[in-house]
């Protein structure tokens, strides 16, 4: 499997970033590369995650390809992010998702959208595709409320339940049998997290379109912000309609609707964003498996972000039981596949964070 | 950026009055932390500046791409260093380790000049960063610069290029031009052939020629063919050997080279810092014949490490090598490539290339002069020498007896050359008789000879280098406007 030929190519590179250690001062990672001597799988599993993919290190370093040394940081972690996923997904049948990113988002959206359009047209008709709903409970006629809820939940909680699985093998075998979870550490991990620190490279920024860029930062700041104003959206449409039994749609300048418009259009910009940033950024010190993975889920995050947006806009005209079903099933896409995209990240680089605050205070090793 | 010069541009418009059409302002031959410094600031002094850069993009910047940190004397804590360097503790350094042959004028202008780059630097971009774990105690007297060497030069680069320095990569410098002792064009070669540059000034700020292995030969004979050389092999002294055809007058030691014990088994170029192996007072050092040749124990750093390299050079083939034991592994600074590892001496000796009945009885003949009782101490100078062996190993002698064994196979890994021209206290190159050239001006390592004359320290050949740049750097547009 590669993922033995992967650590043995980090175990040389770092070998040499541990001699060298010039990139110190740009994140986390190489601090703690340092502690281990010898890198083996459950080291890579944890640095890779450690790093944040800022590229300043490759832009930084003078032992690059062409270079006998052929240090190449970035990419190499990339893949082994890859292989991160790969290995701790659960159930291992699925797997095999990560590795067509792009087939499996599409499959799932329009899969998606065929279900939730069959389901109105059983519910309401065919009719009510096309057919404009006005006032009170104008969704719930195109769409019961249950037939959105349980579904949701259910995909939900298995997905939510695959991930926990997964990350508590990952946050076990990169631990050594060694607790490392402790309230302190889970502090400084979430501040280092929402606040991306090391996408500052230190100061410095990114290396991405220019030397130097706040680009990434900002954009992934802005989708983080956004899925996170869209869920709080979700809570606050769910807390009108059942304690105050007020029904969707809501007004403009409803709680829920500013929520989930700021956060849609956060989303979309962050999304497109990241994504021309990567797009335009040097190749080398990119990984193309993870590109892959990168592009399959900010598209869905963006055509999440834009049906929502449009839903909202054509939601008093014809338009809008069409609109439900693109949404709810690009919604349902992203749902399903997400403890086998790029959604995961997040979860094991928190963990890693957290290992390495714990470290750092001396807390394992 | 980086195509050739085609068709040079007329850069300027010069007022009438001067004889010679011009095609730039100031020509800077370098692409180092020197050469930069002195584009910026004449670029900055309102030249047009054209900066010919040997080596092809992805290795620009010479040696500066190997450094980390600059040397700068401070009289309070600033951004980039910690409590307090006088200037005078800074020139005290430099006469310990040159043995008091400097240039002072030269060094006292240096060190003075040196309180404000760390500003200097922050302006061009430069980030500093606190210093790294592992790094020799440097942080009152050395700034360290966010992601070494080769961001630095980066950032150079980039400020270079937004002030509209026009960059030529891969272009080769030939000769210098004359007309008594004004230099009116630089002769380059690049892809699209030789071309003769018209110019007001020059600056070279190139390197030294540790790159060239039959020029080090002129001086070292068939030892320079035992050599790694540490940084670009770029650096062969093209630039400065078209000074010296123009009339320059050398300075520094021709045979002088800063030169370390390296691992065989990096490659002959540019291996930088990551191949030098510090492992030797850790253990003992055999030669090729698997007899020890000096005491490993003399020394703290930064004399046993910087001593090593002059005496790997002298041993037979210029090779040499590390042998300790389980005791010691993971005690000293790491380098890119692992030890040899075996479970016994003589298979030691097999995976290194030695006899093994000879290392099998150095090592015992070593252990057998340990003082048993003796409190070995790695840190400090601890006494614990060896009794009754020639060469001794005065201090952390102790028993190679603990499996598995290590080795690294060492060579001389040369980081610079001391020679270059002499230059005045404006970095004008003086000729050899004694005048000093109109518009030629020389900065860092060709010319940092006039003050680091031998030795070293850490830090301090950016120094130079940054201040003779500035200095250049102004100097040239000024001459070149005026």
């Amino acid at each position: 499997m590669l993922e033995l030929d992967l650590t043995a190519e980090l175990d040389r590179q770092l070998s040499v970033c541990n001699a060298c250690r010039y990139c110190e001062g740009f994140c986390a990672m190489f601090g703690a590369a340092q502690l281990r001597t010898a890198i083996g799988s459950n080291d890579v599993a944890y640095l890779a995650n450690l790093c944040h993919d800022c590229r300043m290190c490759f832009d930084a370093c003078m032992f690059t390809p062409p270079h006998a040394f052929a240090v190449n940081i970035p990419a190499a972690m990339s893949a082994a992010r890859v292989e991160t996923y790969a290995r701790y997904a659960k159930p291992a049948v699925l797997r095999r998702l990560l590795a067509t990113p792009r087939n499996a988002a599409l499959a799932a959206v329009a899969a998606g959208i065929v279900v939730v359009a069959l389901a109105i047209a059983l519910w309401a008709g065919v009719a009510a595709l096309w057919t404009p709903q006005l006032g009170a409970g104008a969704f719930y006629r195109v769409l019961p409320y249950l037939a959105m809820v349980v579904p949701a939940l259910a995909v939900t909680v298995f997905g939510a339940a695959c991930v926990v699985l997964g990350v508590r093998h990952y946050a076990r075998d990169i631990g050594g049998g060694v607790r490392f979870v402790t309230a302190p550490a889970l502090w400084t991990a979430l501040g280092e997290a929402v606040t991306l620190v090391y996408l500052k490279g230190g100061g410095a920024g990114c290396y991405d379109e220019g030397r130097g860029s706040g680009r990434r930062r900002f954009y992934h700041g802005l989708v983080f912000w956004g899925v996170l104003a869209d869920f709080a959206a979700t809570c606050s449409a769910a807390v009108l309609q059942d304690f105050v039994h007020q029904l969707p749609p809501y007004p403009l300048l409803s709680v829920p609707v500013v929520l989930g418009t700021g956060g849609g259009i956060a989303l979309a910009i962050g999304a497109a964003g990241l994504t021309l940033v990567k797009r335009r950024s040097d190749a080398r010190p990119a990984e193309p498996r993870m590109i892959a993975l990168d592009n399959a889920f900010l598209g869905l995050l963006e055509v999440v972000a834009l049906t929502g947006l449009a839903l909202l806009a054509f939601r008093s005209t014809a338009a809008m039981g069409s609109l439900l079903a693109v949404h709810l099933g690009a919604v349902a896409g992203l749902f399903v596949t997400a403890p086998y995209s790029k959604f995961v990240h997040f979860v094991y680089r928190l963990v890693a964070l957290v290992k390495n605050a714990s470290e750092r205070t001396g807390g394992s090793s | 950026m980086g195509g050739p010069l085609d068709a040079p541009v007329l850069l300027t418009s010069r007022p009438p009055g001067r004889a010679r059409p011009r095609e730039v302002d100031v020509v800077i031959c370098g692409g180092g932390n020197a050469a930069l410094c002195a584009a910026i600031t004449a670029r900055r002094a309102g030249a047009s500046v054209v900066l010919l850069e040997r080596a092809p993009q992805y290795m620009r910047g010479g040696n500066t791409r190997h450094t980390r940190d600059i040397r700068i004397a401070h009289a309070a804590p600033n951004a980039a260093a910690t409590g307090a360097y006088p200037e005078d503790e800074l020139f005290a350094d430099l006469l310990r380790v040159t043995g008091g042959e400097t240039n002072e004028p030269l060094a006292r202008l240096t060190i003075r000049e040196s309180t404000g780059l760390a500003d200097w630097m922050a302006e061009q971009g430069v980030r500093w960063q606190k210093p790294l774990t592992g790094t020799l105690h440097l942080s009152r007297t050395n700034g360290f610069f966010l992601g070494g060497g080769k961001q630095l030069v980066n950032t150079y680069y980039d400020s270079a290029l937004r002030l509209g320095v026009q960059v030529e990569y891969d272009a080769t410098v030939r000769s210098l031009e004359l007309d008594g002792r004004c230099v009116t064009r630089v002769v380059f070669e690049t892809g699209a052939g030789e071309q003769r540059l018209a110019c007001g000034a020059v600056v070279v700020a190139a390197g030294g020629f540790e790159a060239d292995v039959d020029w080090l030969r002129e001086y070292w004979g068939d030892t320079a063919s035992g050599f790694m050389i540490r940084g670009t092999p770029y650096n062969t002294g093209l630039a400065l050997k078209a000074m010296y055809d123009a009339g320059a007058k050398p300075a520094g030691d021709p045979r002088g080279l800063h030169c370390v014990a390296v691992d065989a088994r990096a490659p002959r170029f540019d291996g930088g810092i990551v191949t030098r192996i510090d492992a030797i007072p850790f253990g003992i050092a055999v030669n090729a014949a698997a007899r020890r040749f000096y005491d490993e124990g003399e020394d703290l750093w930064p004399k046993r490490y910087a001593i090593w390299g002059k005496l790997i050079a002298e041993q037979d083939r210029q090779l040499a090598y590390a042998i300790f034991d389980a005791k010691t592994a993971g005690r000293f600074i790491p380098s890119a490539f692992r030890p040899e590892r075996a479970g016994s001496v003589a298979e030691l000796a097999v995976l290194l290339g030695l006899d093994p009945p000879a290392l099998v009885a150095t090592v015992a003949e070593f252990n057998a002069a340990v003082r048993p009782d003796c409190d070995v101490r790695l840190g400090a100078l601890d006494g614990c020498g060896t009794a009754g062996l020639i060469p001794p190993k005065s201090n952390w002698a102790q028993r190679i007896d603990t499996a598995p064994f290590y080795g690294y196979p060492l060579r001389p890994g040369v980081t610079f050359t001391y020679l270059g021209v002499e230059v005045d206290a404006q970095a004008h190159v003086l000729a050899q008789s004694g005048d000093r050239f109109e518009n030629l001006f020389a900065a860092g390592e060709c010319m940092a000879g006039n003050i680091l004359s031998r030795g070293y320290l850490a830090g301090f050949g950016l120094t130079i280098g940054t201040v003779f740049g500035r200095i250049a750097g102004v100097g040239a547009a000024q001459y070149a406007r005026a």
